[in-house]
């Protein structure tokens, strides 16, 4: 029988992979053009992870204060420790005030000023009230309100699919294949263009906020496809992640005014950044936090210190960060209007990932030559927008610009080619992958699991050293090898959540090590990255980005991806 | 935090091997201070990895995990289990049909959905910038926008489970939340939809929906209010 006649055989313009903010943003608008878009996605589309985003979207609409696109640009540049490429600033700053008007006239509610328009506020490492904000559930509403879109422009979506292999030949995407998890069983999806808006990949942390479908499935697709990842190495750390749950307290409670403090009771950020204390970014509150909780000034010593919002008031914590007030009592029973919240550093957000250009065309090398139908947008990819360090809420603004930036080029490609031709047996390499773990071993997945992110935390976190990342190494390559002999409980073909955390973990096990040599290689401290045993930023040597790939089982490593900077941007260096 | 010996009773279905659901008993250890989700982490990764369920985001947002913990409809992730004890019983959520253990078919539950035209609907011309909307308009349809689609009202609803054609709480929530947004222009139609008997009318104001919310959404008000906007509507 040939291929195009097996019943499980989708033929379809425009395949997008994962239904966060970028994917569905980008599914719209391929399927406002009258193309066909079918978005691929491991869980419901409302499941999806932008929804965890709580504090807001940026754009220098001006509705509260001066702002401009400069500022924004500004800000974002000094954020990324200057390893942003800045004609993607630049870009992102001039589409950023259409994409939270065109949100707002798809529905969401964002909350407004006095006068009905769109009320905004501070934000760490932003200049000016920037944040378009809806209480603090911004991207539940987001992703809410570009799924009802979705619908009513008949976006095809398949639930429940877990992409296992990308459909590559001659630097050409001709589409993937892909699990049904609700009854087992292999697709394949022909597509003339393919987006991987498969988001970050911080579940290989312990610590961290992510949800657990956020296992960088793209990333490691990208990289099992003989192609590069970017800047892999820069992961950032939340500074209030709930104690012990690592799940995001949002960055809005200090926009609103919340404190930091230690065992005394100080507001240390006076010590690491003077002037904008608590709204520093991420990385300096997360680095301070961590150096507090390291000398002894955690709360009795412990790993952890107070978010205290007591000062805010019944009123203001209620209406302005109603879930942060929640998620505290839930989890930590602790009353946020009358008691501080215990907070720890957790692993949050990915700057690295799929490399891409302006048009969001995935390149294989540095010189930018790219993979013809390939596309990446949000979290999963790497433009590089937010270089060593992301500031709040450019995340979402990202995702969804980005998002439907990649839908138009798609919409073009699909219009200008033809269906490719897919390769020979294209389900061979998903096959294998399933029949191995089927076929299994003795070793359990979890345990292997459990040990990769507790050594992530315990190596790879806020701060780096050589040794540490050495033993890190040596502990990925002993948990590869002992993959190779793990199976799976389930045998079974319908619902089996067994084996898609053992597929999964390949995926951790995989990219993990293109983190740990990203970050050896990188004899320098900036943004998110630190060394302890090299704490400075190193220009001369540094101001590049890492491209890896995965030759004959070795990380190979390139650094003639220069950044892009212009003129009146250059580096300085960076004070809060 | 202490380690804390439990039994949880599961409602197993497994579709490969069970004619029907049954019910497995675990005796196992964890901490004080798990939630639910912990305990069903537990069991999957270190006892029995063919127990299925649902679960993403562990911060009460994504919707995934919504089951029943001793009859009530609890979010998962969210739920700890000195609420319970020592001993429970996790069983699936009612009124779907069982794909496996806990994981439930709602594709039912998102069609539903789709009937009410869920999208805000603009017939004017789009302003340069945003609709003013005051915040007091903003407070009309505020609450109803926190609904994460978990579906445990549709679950705990006793007029849904003998009528699979009534719309149920989630769906009707969802039009209140577009009728009442002072920027749609669709309004008449989605009153036209849900002025039928298996739309408002099937609501007979029980207030298991808003007991079962666990993001505490006055559903029963909002669907009240909603009956009265038919009314108006069609004097």
């Amino acid at each position: 029988m040939k291929i195009e006649e097996a019943r499980n055989y989708h033929q379809i313009d425009a395949v997008i992979v994962g239904a966060g903010l970028a994917g569905l943003r980008a599914a719209l608008q391929v399927a406002k053009s009258g193309l066909t878009a079918a978005v691929i996605t491991k869980v419901y589309p409302t499941r999806s992870h932008s929804g965890g985003a709580q504090g807001g979207i940026a754009a220098a609409l001006a509705n509260v204060s001066e702002d401009s696109l400069e500022a924004h640009m500004f800000d974002t540049i000094k954020g990324s420790d200057y390893l942003a490429d800045q004609d993607v600033v630049e870009r992102f700053v001039n589409e950023a005030l259409k994409t939270v008007y065109e949100f707002e006239h798809m529905g969401v509610p964002f909350s407004r000023t006095k006068d009905g328009r769109i009320n905004q506020r501070p934000f760490g490492g932003h200049s000016q009230p920037r944040a378009c904000f809806a209480q603090d559930i911004t991207g539940h509403v987001l992703l809410h309100t570009l799924f009802e879109q979705c619908l009513r422009h008949n976006v095809l979506f398949f639930n429940e699919f877990q992409v296992l292999s990308l459909q590559i030949k001659d630097d050409v995407c001709r589409g993937l294949v892909a699990w049904d998890i609700r009854t087992g069983g292999l697709h394949i999806f022909q597509a003339k263009a393919v987006l991987l808006a498969t988001g970050g990949y911080g579940r290989a942390w312990k610590v961290t906020s992510n949800a657990h479908a956020n296992t960088g499935d793209g990333v490691a697709l990208v990289l099992e496809a003989g192609l590069p990842l970017e800047d892999m190495e820069f992961v950032q750390f939340h500074p209030t992640g709930l104690y012990k749950h690592g799940i995001l307290l949002s960055e809005a409670a200090r926009g609103e005014g919340a404190y930091i403090v230690n065992d005394k009771g100080e507001r240390f950020m006076k010590t690491y950044a003077a002037a904008k204390m608590e709204l520093a970014p991420r990385d300096v509150v997360s680095r301070a936090e961590q150096t507090e909780i390291n000398e002894g000034r955690g709360i009795q010593g412990q790993d952890y210190v107070y978010l205290d919002l007591r000062h805010l008031g019944k009123e203001k914590i209620l209406s302005r960060l109603p879930q942060i007030h929640d998620l505290a009592l839930n989890y930590l029973k602790v009353d946020a209007i009358t008691d501080p919240v215990p907070i720890q550093p957790t692993a949050h957000y990915s700057m690295g990932g799929i490399p891409a250009n302006l048009n969001t065309e995935v390149i294989k090398n540095a010189a930018g030559q790219v993979v013809k139908g390939l596309y990446t947008a949000g979290e999963a990819s790497c433009l590089s927008l937010h270089g060593a360090n992301r500031l709040g809420t450019n995340s979402l603004q990202d995702a969804a610009t980005f998002g439907r930036i990649a839908g138009s080029h798609m919409t073009d490609y699909c219009r200008k080619n033809a269906f490719a031709d897919l390769p020979a047996k294209p389900l061979e390499a998903a096959q294998a992958k399933i029949d191995r773990l089927f076929a299994g071993g003795k070793e359990r997945h979890a345990d292997i699991r459990e040990e990769l992110q507790v050594n992530m935390t315990r190596n790879m976190g806020v701060f780096r050293n050589q040794d540490g990342m050495l033993k890190m190494l040596a502990v990925i390559k002993e948990l590869q090898d002992r993959y190779q002999q793990a199976g799976v409980d389930d045998k079974g073909l319908a619902f089996n959540l067994d084996l898609i955390e053992a597929l999964e973990l390949e995926n951790l096990l995989s990219f993990s090590e293109v983190i740990v040599e990203g970050a050896l290689a990188r004899k320098e401290s900036r943004g998110a990255h630190f060394r302890s045993d090299f704490p400075k930023r190193d220009d001369g040597n540094w101001l590049k980005h890492t491209l890896a790939w995965r030759r004959d089982g070795k990380i190979v490593m390139d650094y003639s991806k220069a950044v892009v900077i212009y003129p009146q941007y250059q580096p300085q260096e960076r004070k809060y | 935090m202490a380690k804390i010996d439990i039994h949880v009773n599961i409602l197993r279905y497994q579709p490969d091997s069970d004619e029907k659901p049954h019910w497995q008993e675990f005796a196992i250890s964890v901490d004080d201070d798990s939630t639910i989700l912990d305990v069903l982490n537990e069991i999957h990764w270190k006892h029995d990895g063919t127990l299925a369920y649902r679960r993403s985001c562990r911060s009460s947002i994504c919707g995934s995990c919504a089951m029943k913990v001793n009859g009530r409809n609890v979010l998962a992730c969210e739920t700890p289990i000195h609420r319970f004890g020592r001993k429970f019983k996790i069983e699936p959520l009612s009124g779907f049909q069982i794909i496996k253990d806990l994981v439930v078919d709602l594709d039912p539950f998102f069609e539903k959905l789709k009937r009410i035209k869920p999208f805000l609907i603009v017939d004017k011309p789009l302003p340069d910038k945003e609709f003013v909307q005051t915040p007091e308009q903003l407070e009309q349809i505020g609450e109803s926008t926190l609904c994460i689609l978990c579906a445990a009202c549709s679950a705990a609803c006793p007029s849904s489970w003998p009528n699979s054609e009534y719309l149920g709480p989630a769906a009707l929530l969802k039009a209140y939340r577009f009728v009442f947004d002072s920027r749609d222009d669709c309004a008449d139609d989605r009153l036209e939809i849900v002025n039928d008997k298996n739309g408002v009318w099937r609501c007979h104001t029980i207030f298991n929906c808003m007991e079962a919310c666990p993001k505490k959404i006055k559903i029963t008000e909002y669907l009240s209010r909603l009956k009265l906007k038919v009314v108006e509507n069609s004097l």
